[in-house]
């Protein structure tokens, strides 16, 4: 059974179609990303996945059921880091948990078992303004991932990092996932970090948004980095699906 | 602690300027202290009836403590339901701003009509004069929560009482301090000012009465220990920030 499956969902505001019949399917323990161009709907898709909001047309079900808040089957990481200033970085890992209704003290204990994993560890104290950028991020998805919820769905995470930590952390995902195996759902406009990260690369069409081509990066699992061989051409078909037929013939 | 004596000694020294000018054009130009009393005498006689002036404290530091204390509570309570309804929000909020301009000085001696010469009509001036900075900057701080944090929550499930007490509550906290330091320096004058209009004891009335009795030198003394409690609380807040918002600090220590 898939993780997340997408059916025929169009999505519009007022006269403005945003989606259009858009198929999607994740399986479980897949890594996926979907890339657009910018004002592709990558936002509008990202609220129905993790139910905030519901499509005009067709269905979003995430384990078989219909996407929804309540249902706490996507944990879902914003593309801010959104670490609150007076919470303590345990605290705040630990925010998910407690919005959930966890009580306060077992939600610091689950969050803290995981700060070693993350590279946190020492840092529990500290307040989210003594962080460099890319352990911000990183205590984000702890906050994230402590959950334990089926689909973890990524808005971007790394889209407000300098090129250097971006890439660091990009490697450092890699990493955690290939352990961890996670089901993940990565939104991006990051052309290497979508092939570097994901199985599968939906590429999305400009609006209203379909899913025009899938592309399977086919690169072996394990030691994954920018260098792999058929890296680059796996960048090359994103591209090329990126920029559409009309786009070939022009350029 | 430094940083409290660095920041206080401009200031002081400004005001030891105007003092001494004052003990000078006094002493040059031989004034009578009925009309102006020297600084120095201001201090002796004030200390000479510090019994007196203590005695007249009490009473309006506990006008000040407990109107400040209604006022409060009834901030909260205003701003809580404000954030949370926006037909209160349409219903009520320009009643408040167009409450900001009935003059207290109309009101009191209503009041005492109305409530006698007793602590509850002093308690309500103070309230008064305190309450719409406190209200209006709470409300401001939960509005001026940040819209994705708040999507963040619900995303999470968490219910709006929930998420009030996560996000809305501590991201307000700023905005309240700023409210809770305009409105506690009016506290004090809004106690005395009650006073002023009708009273048995304090600080207000004994200024009156010293006045009357050419006691201007008294009427400096009393003015001086007003401005004292004022700073008073006025230094409270910080120490009460510091306890209630310890990220605060260690981000101003970040900076150094």
């Amino acid at each position: 059974m898939s993780a997340l499956r997408i059916e025929g969902v169009s999505k519009s505001f007022g006269s403005l179609d945003v989606l259009r019949d858009l198929d999607l399917a994740v399986a479980e323990g897949e890594f996926a990303a979907v890339i657009g161009p910018s004002g592709s709907g990558k936002s509008t898709l990202f609220n129905l996945v993790s139910g905030l909001d519901r499509p005009t047309r067709g269905r979003v079900l995430v384990e078989g059921e219909p996407a929804g808040v309540a249902s706490g089957k996507v944990a879902y990481m914003p593309q801010k880091d959104l670490l609150f200033p007076w919470r303590t970085v345990l605290d705040n890992t630990a925010l998910g948990l407690e919005a959930q209704g966890v009580r306060r003290k077992e939600a610091r204990a689950r969050a803290g078992a995981l700060f070693a994993d993350f590279g946190l560890d020492g840092f529990q104290k500290s307040y989210p303004a003594q962080l460099s950028g890319g352990m911000r991020q990183r205590a984000a998805l702890l906050r994230t991932v402590v959950l334990e919820r089926p689909v973890l769905l990524l808005d971007e995470p790394f889209g407000a990092l300098d090129s250097l930590t971006r890439t660091e952390m990009q490697l450092w995902l890699a990493d955690m996932w290939q352990r961890h195996r996670w089901t993940v759902v990565l939104v991006t406009h990051d052309i290497r970090e979508a092939v570097l990260l994901a199985d599968t690369v939906h590429v999305l069409s400009p609006r209203p948004a379909t899913v025009v081509e899938r592309i399977g990066t086919g690169l072996p699992r394990g030691e994954r980095d920018f260098t792999a061989p058929g890296f680059a051409a796996a960048e090359r078909r994103v591209l090329d699906a990126l920029r559409g037929p009309t786009a070939v013939t022009a350029g | 602690m430094r940083a409290v004596l660095r920041s206080s000694w401009p200031p002081l020294l400004v005001l030891a300027t105007v003092v001494a000018g004052w003990q000078l054009y006094v002493t040059a130009a031989g004034v009578d202290p009925t009309t102006l009393p020297s600084p120095a005498r201001v201090v002796t006689q004030g200390w000479a009836n510090r019994r007196d002036l203590w005695d007249q404290t009490l009473p309006t530091l506990e006008e000040t403590l407990l109107g400040f204390a209604l006022s409060f509570a009834a901030a909260w309570l205003v701003a809580v339901v404000l954030d949370f309804s926006a037909a209160a929000r349409r219903g009520l909020y320009p009643l408040l701003v167009a409450s900001q301009t009935v003059p207290v000085v109309a009101v009191a001696p209503l009041l005492i009509i109305w409530f006698g010469f007793g602590l509850l009509p002093k308690m309500l001036v103070v309230t008064l004069t305190t309450f719409f900075p406190l209200a209006a900057n709470l409300a401001a701080g939960f509005a001026a929560t940040d819209r994705e944090a708040m999507r963040l929550l619900r995303s999470l499930g968490a219910g709006r009482w929930r998420a009030f007490r996560l996000v809305r509550v501590p991201s307000a906290m700023p905005y309240f301090f700023a409210g809770l330091r305009v409105s506690i320096t009016y506290a004090v004058v809004g106690a005395v000012f009650a006073e002023y209009a009708g009273a048995e004891a304090g600080l207000g009335i004994y200024m009156q009465a010293q006045k009357s009795a050419f006691r201007t030198d008294l009427v400096f003394a009393a003015v001086a220990v007003t401005a004292g409690l004022s700073i008073a609380l006025f230094g409270a807040t910080y120490l009460l920030e510091r306890l209630v918002l310890p990220w605060r600090q260690a981000l101003r220590e970040e900076r150094r």
